[in-house]
């Protein structure tokens, strides 16, 4: 039976572990964005022991890149983009205490085998549903890599941000589940 | 001979730009809802649900439909005898993606050197398809095209003794790999026949055509009807949560083709299906 879960970042461990792959979430609190360029620079800022820009324990990061914020909003249309291309840094992150990630499509590899033995999730948001989920964001502020443009990290407010817990921490996966179902 | 201003194409492309990326087509919109009805899948009907509740907003607010707003892809149909004064044309288109994407608050997602990266910071250049042809019109086509639909995208040169059956595990094993990464219900277009770069540039003229309209030739038309069970088959669905909705459309463009090749490709498009249409 899938359940609904109201969430507030920052995720524990024990609050992981309860979600089940299938299960909606409406997800409040501060996220961050990265995507391809910022998990790089993240990533070598952890490799060479430096200090990062944002905290990671118990944190949720959105793989977005928002479109321009129009006059009189809060943010521009802002999407999940696909997660895979994250694949090759997420693991490092989720040893450096992420618990949440949120994008769109299947994860596969070190990033299941990482969730399961650190205890992290990875949900889907409706991906092209960009304009829908602006409205989910309160507050946006740039806190590093402005020089990216899109890609820059922001640290976004959202309220009741609309999700499906994709893969959970126990090898659970929506993917793999939900299509045997429905294939002919 | 008819004269064209220049200006006059920027402002055309400016302007479908911006609509392309805030409004559905109506053949899209409809396609979509008709999905909502028929999918199955609870998941599924809820992204469709998001996805329409969407558009509305978009459309409503002036807002992109999605956050990549993509490569400007035009297919243009340019007169023989039409004149392109006070400009020459490639600027012209340009400056008309510049002028759509910043003033419609659109994402400039192009970097000007593949390797070493560098936004051009206006979403420029524009990537062009032109045709010469009888007349004194220009039609002009827009197709922004995200980047999570593309990457998905693929090309074989299969030998030609994997035929008709060939074709079709090739555009199967393309939708159901991709799974949910090209956001579907997607619009599959696919070509056959012609070179390398014929091919490829087939596949991706064939999601210009509206949903619903079908291959001239009835042999085509069924095997776009086969192809889209067999896609809808794979049980991939919407945002590849499972479901009997993973294709709106399939669309298949032909060629004539060498004799010792036998190319497919496969072109995905996202749900927000995006394209615009003018004729100047």
């Amino acid at each position: 039976m899938m359940a609904e879960h109201t969430l507030t970042v920052p995720l524990t461990k024990d609050i992981i572990v309860t979600l089940k792959a299938g299960d909606t979430v409406r997800l409040s609190g501060v996220v961050y964005t990265a995507r391809d360029a910022a998990h790089k620079r993240l990533v070598d800022l952890i490799a060479e022991g430096k200090e990062l820009p944002i905290p990671l324990e118990g944190q949720v990061i959105y793989y977005v890149g928002p479109a321009p914020t129009p006059p009189g909003k809060v943010i521009g249309s802002a999407g999940p983009t696909t997660s895979y291309r994250m694949d090759p840094y997420a693991p490092t992150l989720i040893e450096h205490g992420l618990r949440g990630m949120i994008g769109k499509g299947e994860r596969t590899g070190q990033v299941v085998e990482s969730m399961k033995k650190h205890g992290a999730v990875y949900f889907a948001a409706t991906g092209g549903a960009a304009a829908l989920i602006s409205k989910s964001i309160h507050a946006v502020e740039i806190v590093a890599y402005e020089d990216l443009g899109a890609e820059a990290i922001r640290r976004l407010e959202v309220k009741d941000f609309p999700l499906i817990v994709a893969q959970d921490s126990h090898g659970g996966n929506v993917y793999r589940e939900g299509q045997k179902a429905y294939a002919r | 001979m008819r004269e064209i201003k220049a200006s006059a194409i920027t402002e055309a492309i400016a302007r479908l730009s911006m609509e392309a990326n805030y409004e559905l087509e109506d053949d899209v919109q409809k396609s979509l809802e008709a999905a909502y009805e028929r999918e199955e899948s609870p998941a599924g009907k809820e992204v469709l649900r998001q996805i329409l509740e969407n558009s509305k907003i978009a459309r409503t607010e002036r807002m992109p439909i999605c956050q990549d707003t993509g490569l400007a892809i035009l297919f243009v149909e340019m007169g023989q005898d039409v004149h392109v004064v006070g400009g020459d044309f490639e600027t012209a288109v340009d400056a008309g993606v510049r002028k759509g994407y910043t003033d419609g608050y659109l994402r400039k997602s192009v970097l000007a050197d593949p390797v070493r990266g560098g936004n051009t910071g206006d979403n420029t250049p524009a990537i062009v398809h032109l045709r010469i042809v009888p007349g004194d019109k220009l039609a002009i086509y827009v197709v922004p095209k995200g980047g999570g639909s593309e990457n998905m995208s693929k090309i074989a040169m299969m030998k030609p003794a994997d035929g008709l059956e060939g074709v079709k595990r090739f555009v199967t094993e393309s939708v159901r790999t991709a799974s949910g990464n090209p956001c579907p219900p997607i619009v599959v277009g696919v070509g056959i026949g012609g070179s390398f770069e014929r091919c490829a540039y087939l596949a991706k003229k064939a999601l210009l055509r509206p949903i619903g309209s079908v291959h001239a030739d009835p042999f085509y038309t069924d095997l776009e009807k086969e192809l889209l069970m067999l896609v809808n088959d794979t049980g991939v669905g919407p945002m590849g949560l499972g479901g009997r909705v993973t294709a709106l459309a399939v669309h298949v463009e032909t060629a004539p083709r060498h004799i010792a090749s036998f190319p497919v490709a496969v072109n995905m498009n996202c749900h927000a299906a995006r394209h615009k249409y003018v004729e100047l």
